[in-house]
């Protein structure tokens, strides 16, 4: 960075000598996010309180024409918060208040840096819960929730993020401040808050957020049951589906992730070659009917053993291995990487089978952990870094196995994002001119491609020109601007 | 005409007539492509010669927003009509744009599955639908377009063909377009194939309402409806001057819809006398007949009472009927006005100062009513918007001026 030293000094005016990190040693707590293979230590960082301290930072990035990247808790698992060498890092950590509790109309609004299971916690006391749920929520934050339109295990029935935001406070790369939606459930012209939310941090920086809360079911049941293998329980699910129920949450686990979530949290699941967790909720005649049918699939389908958790202890023991799993991968294999495609539902047994496949060709191993309900896949695959090799050989089979999703007509990513990590695929999923018809927005909110760049697209196109076959830009023919 | 021909076929092209006017304004031309490829070329045509482009679904919804600057060519969708793929199993229907909601419904009834939106006007197609960003009763469980969108395809001025999402209802790769060109009104590009998520089609349903007799007893009924466990599919308002109905519509298996029913009727009970509803037709009409004014008020629960006195007031004020509808459990309002052009406008500047927390946008309405008001009123975010269609449609040839601010 040209002139740091000026940068820094404006940084320190605008949010206060304590809020900016230039030290190389402490900057290296935020070289990367939850996905740790991507390291990039940032010029500096910021940690603003308040959303005018947001814009004034954002302001000194447009004058000095230096990129910028947000960060929330930094748990996000595709390199989205990988910050830029030469640029600022904006840690939203301190800007964790939750401002409002509007019970009667039934919204939350709060500031980026609150933590997700924070919302339910204010709101638990009245009835009322936030229904986005990822599996790390009581470590990420909304902001973050905002950027990747983070799901959950219990999105199947009541949607992502974007089901449940209804306005946002931005402060845009120009340094303006917009206030997009607000509390009512809609608001003319375009659908900007729509658009905002998993668009990954590239459009703008999200500095007051209004949720929509919903009120807690009058009844919740769980169950956990084994299967012989995956196939049985991907019959079950089927089943479940035709028979119109639509449960809160429906989660597979295989062998392989049993016995690691076994080793780690001991949640005490019965052996099986496929588990299912199958949770529904909703008014207590309508579950109760619903949940015999359930079980009445399950046996059809070859179940063996099915736990029903009997109270909140019995439910949370039956989520803890689940909640569980990808941290306990450590258990049983020093490295692994976890991907996230997604395949149409009814393609699960064919896919599942083919991963193994694969995996048995290279000799590695692939563990899946899945939310079964919507097909979003979540294969781990395990490798040991010290063999020479076995990380490339892991890295190729995770990709392939985004590919052969693609092939059954899914996405590469469900819930974690495109980020840095993924975006090499993104022309395997859209063709050039989608991409380019995409970066259409990314010119109307971010002409100088200053917010997160490098993240989601392979190699935007400058703004300004149009889809359709490559053209060099005026500004490169003059040399002026360089693609990158 | 005969470039015109030349792209989608002679037979599918034809001189504009009083029958296809958008807001008065009769079109040169009237195109009916078939294909992505047709809708391409057609829209490449038009941006090269500067020709403003209106598409049109089933036309339900023509008269939305402001009056075009212009009309070269109204863009026909009657001929991509397919319903492409249902995956039943996945609970996914592909349809092209054309194709009216109700051939949708009818093919996927088949197997016990619906898409979750309705359409309070008959013979709209899924990409009108889309285009309106409409919406009906049962958007209280099951949401709005943006919520049941997950793969689109557009055409843009110049010809280009662009996909976002995809035919799995989770994914994040990507900008999300859908959303983008949900609610744009035909601004930004031409809808042609879109991609929805479905959900079983409920065998039973059983309306509930409660008569009541002032808004106040409407917004504490509904506070303890929507604090209540119950699950239902729509909750709606009918309110004529002095004395209005909730209505609660539960859509489940039959023990359930008769347990919910009966528990609604004890909690609406309290505040005025509850009937059954046999016929719940009139809940899926918009309140306003033909040559009305009709409005849509976005607000907020708590608010309900305040903006049903204010609507009343302002319409007794200035000597004109009104009947108020709409979704209460969103708290979305639609309002029929009836009177005189001068009264109507003069009703819809009133409201708009005095519902200062909500937005007030005119869905219909005559002409004369339309030279006298913004139909938008205030909405967030309009410069943004504007750099967006200079983005999309850098020559302006898509339905110009039908917009927020004249977008």
């Amino acid at each position: 960075m040209e002139d740091r030293e000026r940068v820094v000094a404006r940084m320190q005016e605008a949010v206060g000598p304590t809020a900016v990190i230039t030290d190389r040693e402490e900057l290296r707590t935020y070289e990367c996010d939850g996905l740790t293979g991507y390291r990039a230590v940032p010029s500096l960082a910021v940690l603003p309180e308040t959303a005018e301290e947001v814009q004034a930072v954002v302001r000194i990035c447009r004058d000095e024409g230096i990129p910028f990247v947000a960060r929330g808790s930094g748990t996000g698992l595709s390199g989205g918060a990988l910050p830029v060498e030469e640029g600022v890092l904006v840690v939203l950590a301190r800007m964790r208040r939750i401002l409002e509790v509007d019970i009667p109309n039934q919204r939350v609004v709060v500031e980026p840096g609150v933590v997700n299971a924070w919302v339910t916690e204010a709101v638990a006391p009245h009835g009322y819960y936030y229904a986005p749920d990822p599996s790390s929520q009581i470590v990420c934050s909304i902001g973050g929730n905002v950027a990747e339109n983070s799901g959950g295990a219990h999105c199947l029935k009541y949607g992502f993020t974007t089901n449940h935001v209804t306005g946002l406070e931005v402060v845009f790369a120009d340094g303006e401040m917009v206030q997009l939606g607000g509390k009512t459930a809609e608001t003319p012209g375009y659908d900007l808050v729509g658009v905002l939310v998993g668009s990954e941090g590239t459009l703008g920086i999200v500095t007051k957020i209004t949720l929509r809360i919903i009120r807690r079911p009058e009844t919740v049941r769980t169950l956990l049951a084994a299967f012989p293998s995956t196939d049985e329980a991907g019959g079950a699910v089927s089943g479940i589906i035709a028979a119109g129920i639509l449960p809160a949450a429906v989660e597979m686990m295989d062998a392989l992730s049993r016995q690691a979530a076994e080793a780690a949290v001991h949640p005490g699941y019965p052996d099986a070659g496929g588990l299912l967790i199958v949770e529904l909720d909703g008014p207590a005649v309508e579950v109760e009917h619903q949940f015999q049918s359930v079980q009445e699939i399950c046996r059809e389908n070859g179940a063996g053993e099915i736990r029903i958790a009997e109270n909140d202890d019995e439910r949370a023991l039956i989520w803890r291995g689940r909640k569980a799993a990808f941290a306990a991968m450590g258990r049983i294999s020093p490295d692994y990487f976890v991907q996230d495609g997604v395949i149409p539902r009814t393609a699960l047994p064919q896919v599942l089978h083919k991963i193994s496949a694969m995996g048995s060709e290279r000799n590695l191993r692939v563990a899946n952990v899945f939310h079964a309900g919507d097909g979003n896949l979540h294969p781990l695959v395990l490798y040991d870094g010290t063999v020479s090799g076995e990380a490339e050989r892991a890295e190729e089979l995770a990709g392939d196995i985004l590919l052969v999703c693609l092939e059954h007509g899914g996405s590469i990513t469900g819930e974690h994002g495109v980020g840095f990590d993924k975006k090499k695929y993104m022309p395997a999923m859209f063709t050039a001119d989608d991409l380019d018809t995409m970066q259409l927005l990314r010119c109307a909110f971010d002409p100088r491609h200053l917010c997160n760049p490098g993240k989601v697209f392979p190699t935007p196109r400058l703004c300004g020109e149009r889809p359709g076959p490559y053209r060099e830009h005026p500004l490169q023919q003059a040399g002026i601007a360089e693609i990158f | 005409m005969t470039v015109l021909g030349d792209i989608v076929g002679t037979p599918h092209v034809r001189d504009g007539g009083s029958g296809d006017a958008v807001d008065g304004i009769t079109p040169r031309w009237v195109a009916m492509p078939a294909s992505n490829e047709e809708c391409a070329e057609l829209l490449r045509l038009a941006d090269r010669d500067g020709l403003a482009v209106v598409p049109r679904g089933g036309g339900t919804k023509l008269g939305w927003g402001n009056r075009p600057r212009q009309v070269d060519v109204i863009v026909d969708t009657s001929r991509l009509n397919r319903v492409l793929a249902h995956e039943a199993g996945d609970l996914v229907v592909i349809a092209q744009a054309g194709t009216p909601l109700a051939t949708v419904q009818d093919t996927v009834a088949g197997a016990g599955q619906m898409l979750g939106i309705d359409s309070l006007w008959s013979g709209a197609t899924l990409g009108g639908i889309i285009a309106a960003n409409a919406s009906g009763p049962r958007r209280v469980r099951f949401g709005t377009m943006k919520d049941l969108l997950i793969g689109i395809t557009v055409v843009l001025p110049g010809g280009t063909i662009a996909h976002s999402g995809g035919k799995v209802v989770k994914n994040v790769a990507g900008y999300d377009l859908g959303k983008l060109f949900t609610g744009s009104l035909g601004t930004l590009g031409l809808i042609t194939e879109t991609i929805f998520r479905l959900h079983a089609r409920p065998p039973t349903r059983r309306a509930v309402q409660a008569h009541l007799a002032s808004p106040s007893a409407l917004g504490l009924a509904l506070q303890d409806v929507l604090r209540s466990h119950l699950t239902p599919t729509a909750l709606e308002v009918r309110w004529d001057r002095s004395s209005g109905r909730l209505i609660c519509l539960f859509e489940s298996i039959e023990p359930s819809v008769a347990a919910q029913s009966d528990r609604a009727a004890s909690i609406l009970s309290r505040f005025g006398p509850v009937d059954v509803v046999d016929d719940i037709s009139d809940l899926e009409r918009p309140p306003w007949a033909r040559g009305q004014t009709g409005l849509k008020i976005m607000t907020v629960p708590a608010r309900l009472p305040d903006v049903i006195e204010t609507v009343l007031g302002a319409a007794g004020e200035h000597g004109i009927d009104c009947r108020i509808g709409g979704h209460a459990g969103v708290a979305v309002l639609l309002v029929a006005l009836d009177g005189g052009p001068e009264a109507v406008a003069s009703t819809i500047t009133t409201l708009r100062s005095r519902l200062e927390q909500e937005f007030v946008v005119v869905l219909e309405a005559p002409a004369p009513v339309k030279e006298r008001v913004d139909v938008w009123g205030n909405a967030p975010g309009g410069a943004l918007m504007r750099r967006i269609k200079e983005q999309f449609d850098p020559g302006g040839i898509m339905s110009p001026g039908r917009f927020v601010g004249g977008i």
